[in-house]
């Protein structure tokens, strides 16, 4: 009989966290998946505009980036607060886009090169005149597929 | 002597510190980026090589001042008045060989859809986020348009069949399918949008 009362000792039973590491690991693998590594870290104030009729960019191996803005805090003092363009981990000049698109596009899967989309991320408080000569220098090296990135939103409150 | 009974076991217990570390290492690390945005092509550098003659009444002008105006046509306009403006151009049908169009047919503006050009100049002082808009609007008219034909022709919109078509997860039996739909649609409305290098005053 003594078998029968030892159950009876008041305890709740330990909660078995034997499962813990499977929900670890599950929330692990989602974060494997969708995490994308920044390569490069803004030097650049970087607040996109907003536009509603946007298309979504697949495929990242297929991108280039320019960043363009006013530089941030830190590096104002060297750099001044006229919009720069931002290439990897750089200030550039104008005329160094051409030759960064075609370092690039050199460093790409040869059957990727002609695919290539260079994704212009401006500041929404750049002026147009710097962008002009991107595009310029961009239509040189023949880069032409380009894609205004944006905030997804009303285009209208770009205006305010 | 104890008897050896086969290897010990692991302790597993830190396995789920481990797991946690490298969770919160990849939860740090990660940025959710969904980029999107304005697809364009730039005009190739070389001029083609034939000299093409446009007419006047096929050119829909659009000129943005360095105070974000809009000169529509040498007439001044709201942004927020383009997106119509521009949709009532482009589907303009003046000489009727456009079946689905349901514009005016106004003799002094467009001829049909695929000559209909927009053509976008912008001054250096231009903000960058007026010209978003402003090319956030031109694009919309166009997407208005073929999403009314879509609509019509397979009951879905444009915008979404596209998005389906690119999307490299739709399979390809969908893929081709869409394909032929979609191409069809953009050849009733080509986009045919026109940056011209920049004014300097």
């Amino acid at each position: 009989m003594a078998k029968f009362t030892k159950k009876k000792d008041g305890d709740l039973p330990a909660v078995s966290t034997a499962s813990l590491p499977d929900i670890v690991f599950m929330l692990l693998f989602f974060f494997m998946t969708v995490t994308t590594m920044k390569d490069s870290s803004l030097m650049v104030a970087n607040t996109l505009p907003n536009a509603s009729e946007i298309k979504k960019l697949e495929k990242k191996d297929r991108v280039i980036y320019i960043y363009v803005g006013t530089p941030t805090q830190e590096y104002q003092k060297v750099f001044g607060t006229e919009p720069k363009i931002q290439l990897n981990d750089k200030f550039a000049n104008v005329d160094e886009v051409g030759s960064f698109i075609l370092a690039e596009r050199a460093k790409k899967p040869q059957e990727l090169q002609n695919v290539l989309t260079t994704a212009l991320k401006v500041d929404k408080d750049a002026n147009m005149g710097l962008i002009t000569d991107i595009k310029q220098q961009l239509r040189e090296v023949n880069a032409l597929k380009v894609n205004y990135t944006t905030y997804e939103g009303d285009a209208f409150n770009n205006l305010q | 002597m104890p008897r050896r009974k086969g290897a010990p076991e692991v302790n597993a217990g830190s396995m789920a510190d481990i797991a946690f570390l490298l969770l919160i290492f990849f939860l740090v690390t990660t940025t959710i980026e969904t980029d999107a945005g304005l697809d364009r092509m730039l005009p190739p550098i070389e001029p083609p090589d034939e000299n093409v003659v446009i007419k006047q009444k096929n050119i829909f002008t659009v000129n943005i001042n360095k105070n974000g105006q809009l000169l529509v046509e040498d007439n001044l306009m709201e942004i927020k008045d383009l997106r119509k403006a521009a949709a009532a151009f482009l589907e303009n049908g003046a000489d009727g060989s456009c079946t689905y169009c349901k514009g005016r047919k106004d003799p002094s503006s467009s001829d049909n859809p695929t000559k209909a050009i927009i053509s976008l100049k912008n001054d250096r002082e231009t903000k960058y986020s007026t010209y978003i808009t402003v090319q956030n609007e031109l694009v919309g008219a166009y997407n208005d348009l073929r999403n009314r034909e879509a609509q019509r022709l397979y009951g879905r919109d444009f915008t979404k069949m596209e998005a389906e078509y690119l999307n490299p997860e739709t399979p390809s039996s969908v893929r081709d399918d869409l394909k032929d739909k979609v191409k069809r649609v953009q050849d009733m409305f080509p986009q045919k949008l026109s940056e011209a290098e920049t004014t300097s005053n």
